[in-house]
């Protein structure tokens, strides 16, 4: 079971905007699947370990230099796809919304709170 | 022409009977015709004569490409509206395998959105029909470039599985869908879901095909570390060997038919196998035996988890892959106010819902007070459906069993995630335990296409081929 403001918060968490339909509906949809997956719990797992990678290899390494032949064509190429682009930098909306430290603080302190502006 | 396989067309190149040019231009023809009915393609590619050779293995080889693997300087939207006008910007390593043997891509193919989904209907340009009926998907994620496939669209095509999505669809379509071993073909260049279980496999009219195309795929990648450096051999090289002595498992988990008379394909949300899919599966597992193979029933005491494990861990995996779609550097930016509004507003309208569902439960599962509850114990959990095919193994050459529990089902019969995610119950335990496994025909119950499932050793697609091979002929 999940409650509507663990979907909200959630959401906000993943970067998401749900409207109050869309709400309702993950918060239904969610909670079933949730029942569902619980399934798991029927299983002792205390002596198991968990298996994290697809393949069994841990870290694979390699020598940290530029390899290929990745020039300035495909720089154009890459800036090209960014949706707004100045002077050969993607350009982005400004991060920061004030230059009150407290605030700017509050803006990277947990969701929900992040904009103020916002819904 | 629609029955056209990768042998035919390199014995046609070799006799000169036609040209891969001509080859490329007849298929063009049929594409324009076909596709607006069935909605396989969501691009196709018209002008490269440059490109088409008669020189190289592949040569005239027309491939359909599931669009979340990326062809240099051609638009690759996985299915979703936040990559609707991205064009990628390098070839994926096995494109340009493809490519340097002469293979030609006649477009790329439709797909649930990101690959989550198990009928297409979760693309955000249209649902593919299935060939078979034009009532009912063709399964998915992989739904186009199976489409393409049985309606001669394509000599054959590209997929990705992560849980199924060659499998079901070659299933539902009728041809025949590889997942090789994680590990065995590279995947960079694929748009990744959950990257401890994509795997990148041809979609095909017969075996051997599946085989020479693998060939070509497989292979250690320096650009995919995941890549194994395993030996290749030469897939189609053993194929005609008999498999007189062959050791077959058949797990009674994946035959359980519940009690009670069934209530049609609509209403039966996947409790078990559809009667008559069952029928058509074991009357296969009976020509294995009259092949001479040995077949026991064993059991895989964990099958019943695996969905369940499945949908934790793919989400978890989907809610930090998909992050980065952000509106910032490519892809959709729905402008805000300031940088969150701009975060929130690109992905609120460049995800459909399938994906924000996803998103949603994996950032559950992952977040701090439920990660053991959820993301880890899915993680022990996959461990012991590992062990149980470990142990099969020991004693067993193969496994096989249904590919889906029941054939193609109706555009919007599906309702709720969880019956959409009940069709994939025998697929995903293979992506956990990360073996090779193919789909195979077997039958029809109506008009629909029934698929057999042969599983294997990690790295032995040869003993699953040949198995395929042996049953469905070459």
């Amino acid at each position: 079971m999940i409650t509507e403001k663990e979907v909200e918060h959630i959401a906000q968490l993943a970067r998401l905007e749900l409207n109050e339909k869309e709400k309702t509906k993950f918060q239904k949809e969610l909670s079933l699947i949730l029942d569902y997956v619980a399934k798991l719990k029927e299983l002792d797992v205390s002596q198991v370990e968990p298996t994290i990678s697809g393949s069994g290899t841990a870290n694979v390494m390699r020598s940290d230099q530029a390899v290929g032949t990745y020039g300035p064509e495909m720089s154009a190429k890459i800036l090209e796809q960014a949706p707004d682009e100045k002077k050969g930098f993607v350009k982005v909306k400004s991060i920061l919304m004030t230059n009150d430290p407290e605030q700017i603080a509050s803006q990277f302190n947990g969701a929900g709170k992040l904009n103020p502006k916002s819904k | 022409m629609t029955k056209l396989t990768v042998r035919g067309v390199q014995e046609g190149i070799r006799k000169r009977e036609f040209s891969a040019e001509e080859l490329h231009k007849k298929f063009l023809g049929l594409i324009g015709e076909e596709n607006p009915k069935l909605n396989a393609y969501l691009s196709v590619f018209e002008n490269q004569e440059s490109g088409i050779t008669n020189q190289g293995k592949l040569s005239g080889i027309a491939l359909a490409v599931k669009d979340n693997i990326c062809i240099k300087d051609t638009i690759t939207t996985a299915g979703s509206k936040i990559l609707k006008n991205h064009k990628a910007v390098y070839d994926a390593t096995v494109i340009s395998k493809l490519r340097s043997a002469g293979a030609i891509f006649l477009g790329k193919t439709n797909l649930d959105e990101f690959a989550m989904g198990a009928s297409t209907e979760n693309s955000a340009f249209g649902v593919t029909k299935n060939p078979h009926d034009h009532s009912r998907v063709p399964g998915g994620s992989s739904g186009g470039s199976a489409a393409a496939v049985a309606a001669g669209l394509a000599v054959a095509a590209l997929g990705s599985d992560t849980g199924g999505s060659i499998r079901q669809p070659a299933a539902f379509c009728g041809v025949v869908g590889l997942k090789p071993t994680y590990g065995r073909v590279s995947r960079y260049g694929l748009i990744s879901m959950a990257s401890s279980l994509d795997q990148i496999g041809p979609l095909t009219k017969n075996v051997y095909d599946s085989a020479l195309l693998l060939n070509f795929l497989a292979g250690k990648d320096s650009m995919d570390s995941t890549t194994a450096n395993e030996r290749v051999p030469d897939f189609t090289e053993n194929l005609d060997k008999t498999i007189k002595g062959l050791k077959i498992a058949m797990p009674k988990e994946y035959f359980a038919v519940p009690a009670g008379p069934p209530t049609g394909r609509a209403g039966r949300r996947g409790e078990g196998l559809d009667s008559e899919v069952n029928n058509k599966v074991e009357q296969a597992i009976s020509k294995l035996e009259s092949l001479g193979a040995h077949v026991d029933q064993v059991s895989l005491p964990h099958a019943d988890y695996a969905l369940a494990t499945y949908y934790l861990v793919v989400p978890s995996e989907v809610s930090s892959n998909l992050a980065r779609y952000d509106g910032i550097r490519y892809g959709l930016r729905k402008g805000g106010e300031n940088l969150l509004d701009t975060y929130l507003k690109s992905r609120s309208e460049g995800f459909g819902e399938e994906v924000r569902r996803r998103i949603i439960l994996g950032t559950y599962a992952l977040s701090s007070g439920y990660y053991d509850a959820y993301y880890l114990r899915a993680q022990k959990v996959r461990t012991l459906i590992r062990q149980d095919f470990e142990k099969v193994f020991e004693k067993f050459d193969i496994i096989v069993g249904p590919t889906t529990p029941t054939p193609a089902f109706k555009i919007g019969e599906k309702e709720d995630p969880l019956s959409m995610y009940l069709s994939d119950i025998y697929t995903v335990s293979v992506n956990l335990a990360g073996l090779p496994a193919i789909s195979v025909p077997c039958g029809k119950v109506g008009d629909l296409p029934v698929g057999l499932q042969i599983i294997g050793k990690k790295f032995d697609e040869e003993t699953v081929l040949r198995t395929a091979f042996q049953y469905y002929g070459s």
